[in-house]
């Protein structure tokens, strides 16, 4: 089971439920469940303006990874339309080095039905899908009995707290699929399709599920709406930085000495949240690097980690907040050996809908499996950023740059180190002991 | 009585089944889960599962296959009754997810996507299962497994030989 961490550092707005039995409906009202949804429909005809301004001041910003910020995005669903309005919320966690979104299912899966009522009733939508991964059954089940006690309770199904108005909520499962997590791959499954990405514009929010204008965000963007609207838009966004409200769950994980999911104000020194929330590299071991948010994020070498963990400061840093995933690597990892299980990731979850990211991802894999088994030359560092920066941009969805963005870091800060190894070299401990990784036959 | 005649269901599935096409603005909907589920029951999507949920979901049986090869958790040939996912992406990497893989191959006798003779375990490779600030982790059919060491993984395979491990469903 998922151990739960604490650190003095963290600010409890998401995670003050967690550990407390919050799955059991009565005591997610106890804990002040519920409330700003009633607090939301007291407001009357001004309740959707209501609900979009407070998120709005609230600063907050799309957790799923690419931080836009979520009050606009519900701004832009039109008020009136001829088809149904949908709420989408995005839980098919597979960024690898995130499992945020599994905690709060896990820990408050009220807080994600709340919170996903109270985007329905600021765009008009009378409609909200739950879709979770697949491989999360078990909070699968903790969720669709979460929903069975709401609409037990009378919270959801027809005249929601006596408003007149009505929501539905009904929970998918997925079935393995990282490019699912791409919004509109996302419809596509949802839809009972194959999760290929649709070309944008139009953007979900004017043609979305069934063609329908919809709100899609992630499990943790949803669950953040209940306390935004308790504590008011401006408190949130004063518990972070500039321009981004609030707090997020950090999910650190690899060589460290207390991995956890952690939940620390916006612009939190990255530095600190290694050394000191998650208690430092493993064994007294000497930081190499640090993936920061998610394996698509550009590395940081150890000297880079001075830096406020907000989707501004990092983007300044040269690489990415992403989904909060801090994978932290010692001195014994090999570099070639880590952008190799990386691009073969990424390879093998290409839906292969767009060609630059299916050939591209393949070449890659098919290069660094060559330098890694011992017979690369110089060339072949050249041929990979060639490839890669040939991805960027050239696609659909981001899988392509989610691809590219990595590799584009392994090779350009650790050049020397690939081509030490291509000389036989070889720094770092080896880990992988198959020659040929498993992955896509396209 | 389920919608379709001589349902290759059981009752409780084929009823699941007829309310699942019900509660969404369009019934193909339901395709992903359905196929889930109903590998879950029969141990892989067989043909014969192929043509019924076509048939409940007036689709072609092309548009099944089309989806069911997309999604990697579906298979078209059993596993074993325990199917071992093992993670070795990157955080489960940093802490002895590949030893993990190897002990299990050494262990079981066999390689990835492998069944053991007597069915009682396949083995698998896995992507990111979402378990990373706990690992190493794996997944037994739908159980997690996390924070596991090498002979943490050899109670649990003996406790699911004995039949005692836990099932989700």
């Amino acid at each position: 089971m998922p151990k739960l961490v604490s650190h003095p550092d963290e600010v409890r707005v998401l995670s003050r439920r967690f550990g407390q039995g919050a799955t059991n409906i009565d005591k997610y009202i106890e804990l002040d469940g519920y409330k700003a949804v009633q607090n939301a429909i007291a407001q009357g005809e001004a309740m959707p303006g209501w609900i979009i301004d407070t998120m709005k001041a609230s600063g907050l910003r799309g957790r799923g990874g690419a931080g836009f910020p979520t009050g606009l995005k519900w701004s832009f669903v039109p008020k009136v339309s001829e088809k149904p309005k949908y709420v989408l919320v995005n839980g098919d966690e597979s960024e690898p080095g995130t499992c945020k979104d599994h905690i709060i299912f896990l820990e408050d899966p009220h807080a994600i039905i709340e919170g996903t009522m109270i985007a329905g009733l600021a765009i008009g939508s009378k409609m909200g899908f739950i879709y979770l991964r697949g491989e999360y059954r078990y909070l699968l089940k903790i969720m669709e009995k979460a929903v069975a006690d709401a609409y037990a309770k009378g919270f959801l199904g027809k005249n929601i707290f006596g408003s007149g108005l009505d929501f539905d909520i009904v929970t998918q499962s997925g079935a393995g699929a990282y490019e699912v997590g791409e919004e509109s791959a996302l419809m596509e499954s949802l839809e009972g399709k194959r999760g290929v990405p649709r070309i944008k514009p139009p953007f979900p929010a004017v043609v979305g599920l069934y063609g329908g204008p919809t709100v899609i965000n992630n499990v943790e963007t949803i669950a953040s709406a209940p306390p935004i609207l308790l504590m008011g838009g401006e408190a949130y966004a004063k518990l972070g930085s500039e321009r981004n409200g609030g707090t997020r769950l950090f999910g650190i994980s690899g060589h460290v000495e207390r991995p956890g999911v952690y939940e620390l104000p916006m612009g939190y020194n990255l530095k600190k949240a290694i050394y000191e929330v998650a208690g430092g590299v493993r064994g007294g071991k000497k930081l190499k690097a640090v993936v920061p948010g998610g394996s698509s994020c550009p590395v940081l070498t150890a000297d880079e980690l001075d830096v406020g963990l907000d989707f501004d400061q990092m983007g300044k840093a040269g690489t990415m907040l992403g989904s909060g995933g801090i994978v932290v690597l010692d001195e014994t990892v090999s570099i070639v050996e880590f952008a190799l299980r990386t691009i073969n990731f990424y390879q093998h979850e290409s839906c292969g809908w767009c060609i630059p990211c299916r050939e591209g991802t393949d070449w890659i894999k098919k290069t660094l499996t060559r330098v890694h088994a011992g017979g690369g030359s110089k060339k072949d560092v050249d041929n990979v950023q060639y490839l890669a920066e040939n991805m960027l941009g050239r696609t659909f969805c981001p899988l392509g740059d989610a691809a590219a963005m990595p590799t584009l870091g392994f090779v350009k800060k650790f050049r020397k180190e690939f081509e030490d190894y291509i000389e036989g070299k070889r720094a770092g401990t080896p880990i992988i002991t198959v020659d040929q990784l498993v992955g896509a036959g396209h | 009585m389920s919608a379709i005649a001589n349902t290759i269901f059981s009752p409780e599935l084929a009823a699941r089944f007829d309310h699942l096409v019900t509660i969404y603005p369009m019934k193909r909907s339901a395709l992903v889960p359905m196929l889930l589920y109903a590998q879950d029951e029969v141990g892989f999507v067989s043909d014969a599962v192929v043509a019924e949920l076509a048939e409940r979901l007036d689709l072609l049986e092309l548009d099944v296959r089309n989806v069911l090869s997309y999604y990697s958790m579906l298979r078209t040939k059993p596993a074993g009754k325990y199917n071992v996912q093992v993670c070795t992406n990157i955080s489960c990497m940093l802490r002895g997810g590949y030893e993990i893989l190897d002990h299990c191959k050494a262990k079981l006798g066999i390689g990835h996507k492998g069944v053991t003779p007597d069915g009682v375990f396949s083995l698998e490779e896995v992507e990111c299962i979402g378990a990373c600030c706990w690992a190493p982790a794996i997944q037994i059919n739908y159980d997690f497994h996390d924070d596991l060491t090498i002979s943490r993984v050899d109670e649990l395979l003996q406790i699911y030989r004995d039949g005692q491990g836990k099932d989700v469903k």
